[in-house]
């Protein structure tokens, strides 16, 4: 098949493309849930972005949760952004990172105004940022414009067998163009660790890797009460076949086909060495997960599944693919991209690649995803340890 | 060219069921994807869609093999044919 160079995007102030033309409402802490609420309720064609954090996290934790809500507003699916504190001190930290990207952002702050006050004036700025967003068009942009984060989830035998290596061999064929590629899951990795620290590109990417893959495996071993048996695998996991965290690590590696990574990446850090394959240290939840790296600036995902995980996100198209025929049938409004014929033989993994590559060229053109359709707008920050 | 049981590699000591379930005593054509050759093997057990089957007799202790890689120890003796899963290997990890 002969790959499309381009797909129609949104270009952006800072000279990225969006595959969607989102206005968010992005509240800084979760007492500001009800206002950002509030707005998007008021204002049509604009999203709120509820969550549970923001106040008194400290340290690393608080970094990140500055990096995810910067990192959110200044992802290029997104034309403009309405920020709402309570105090206008994190607020204010928040927009004076946003407006980098040159795109709309105002903040509005809660403390001496009340959530009605506030919602008035946010939700007059909101109006005018949604009404100047819809004139916005779709261009041509090259294809190396696309940023896309793969993670994988409510697996089976079927994902490691085909589903996952579908997503790898639409790598293969699109990191030559240029594009940017991402993928996680630092502790479902784990039995698979040292095959896939000899995917660095570099020893330095490598070394990377086996540092976050170990720190990571401490902490789950310090606060294990058991042997996660319970959690990984998952019991839907179990249901699909897959027996241990080895079997699922090797399965959950086949995303990323024959691509080697050049940098290993914080969690909901943006790449800064250029187009190629990313590692991010992320949890292995999927709605945690592709926050982050929406939060990274990848601007669409593909998530493949066995027993049929039904996660989204508010600013992150999230494609679904799977090759469980039992899933296709029993809930097929979830999936974009059916690939169960890879298991019957009638096609094979190259074909499956360019099934995938055409779904996500049109979902980059405009095309909803199933995910969309339905509603589904996960948005869950990741917590690194208690607040103070 | 349809095939009732897909195996990764060709070191690997189990298959995975990719029709809906094959039942006892059922002759199942498998797979080899790594090198696309074929073997038959018997089953033992009825195995559903996406779990594994033994397709060498394995005693406590042995690693199974799946992806070529090591995914696990088996700890209660599995005979070739037989259902292979939490009930009979767990992990090395953890």
């Amino acid at each position: 098949m002969e790959i499309p160079k381009s797909f129609l995007g949104y270009k952006r102030e800072n000279g990225r493309a969006g595959t969607r033309n989102h206005v968010i409402i992005l509240p800084v802490d979760d007492i500001s849930n009800a206002c950002a609420e509030a707005v998007a309720n008021n204002i049509k064609g604009t999203i709120a972005l509820p969550h549970s954090y923001g106040r008194l996290q400290f340290g690393a934790d608080l970094e990140l949760h500055f990096r995810t809500m910067i990192g959110t507003g200044s992802n290029p699916n997104v034309a403009a952004v309405i920020v709402i504190g309570i105090e206008p001190k994190w607020t204010k930290r928040i927009v004076d990172g946003i407006a980098k990207t040159g795109k709309p952002v105002e903040g509005f702050h809660i403390e001496r105004t009340g959530d009605i006050g506030t919602v008035m004036k946010a939700s007059k700025k909101a109006q005018e940022f949604v009404m100047w967003a819809s004139e916005k068009q779709r261009e041509e942009c090259p294809i190396s414009d696309l940023w896309i984060s793969v993670k994988c989830g409510e697996s089976d035998t079927t994902s490691g067998l085909a589903s996952n290596p579908t997503v790898g061999n639409l790598m293969d064929k699109l990191e030559p163009l240029g594009v940017h590629l991402c993928f996680g899951e630092t502790s479902e990795l784990t039995g698979a660790e040292k095959v896939c620290a000899t995917r660095g590109a570099t020893k330095e990417a490598s070394d990377k890797f086996m540092k976050t893959w170990s720190a990571y495996n401490d902490f789950i071993l310090k606060e294990a009460t058991d042997d996660l048996s319970e959690s990984q695998p998952t019991a839907g996991n179990i249901a699909g076949g897959l027996t241990t965290i080895e079997e699922k690590a090797f399965g959950n590696f086949q995303k990323i086909g024959n691509c080697k990574f050049i940098d290993v990446l914080e969690p909901a850090e943006e790449p800064k060495k250029g187009k190629g394959l990313y590692f991010m240290d992320t949890s292995s939840a999927a709605a945690e997960c592709v926050t982050l790296q929406a939060a990274a600036g990848f601007n669409i995902h593909l998530f493949p599944t066995g027993q049929g995980n039904i996660v989204g996100n508010p600013i992150e198209p999230v494609i679904k693919l799977t090759a469980n025929p039992l899933t296709v049938k029993s809930m097929g409004e979830h999936i974009d991209c059916d690939v169960s014929k890879i298991l019957s033989r009638e096609m094979n993994l190259s074909e499956a690649g360019d099934e995938l590559i055409k779904t996500t060229l049109k979902v980059a053109n405009g095309r909803l995803t199933c995910a969309e359709a339905l509603g589904h707008r996960e948005f869950v920050m990741t917590k690194l340890y208690r607040s103070a | 060219m349809s095939t009732d049981i897909i195996i990764h590699d060709k070191k690997d000591n189990v298959g995975v069921v990719v029709i809906e379930k094959i039942t006892p005593k059922q002759d199942c054509k498998c797979w080899i994807m790594e090198n696309d050759s074929s073997v038959n093997i018997q089953s033992a057990d009825e195995i559903p869609l996406g779990h594994k089957i033994a397709m060498i007799d394995l005693k406590e202790g042995d690693t199974i093999l799946k992806y070529g890689h090591d995914i696990g120890k088996v700890v209660k003796a599995i005979k070739k044919g037989q259902h292979v899963h939490v009930h009979n290997v767990k992990t090395k990890k953890w």
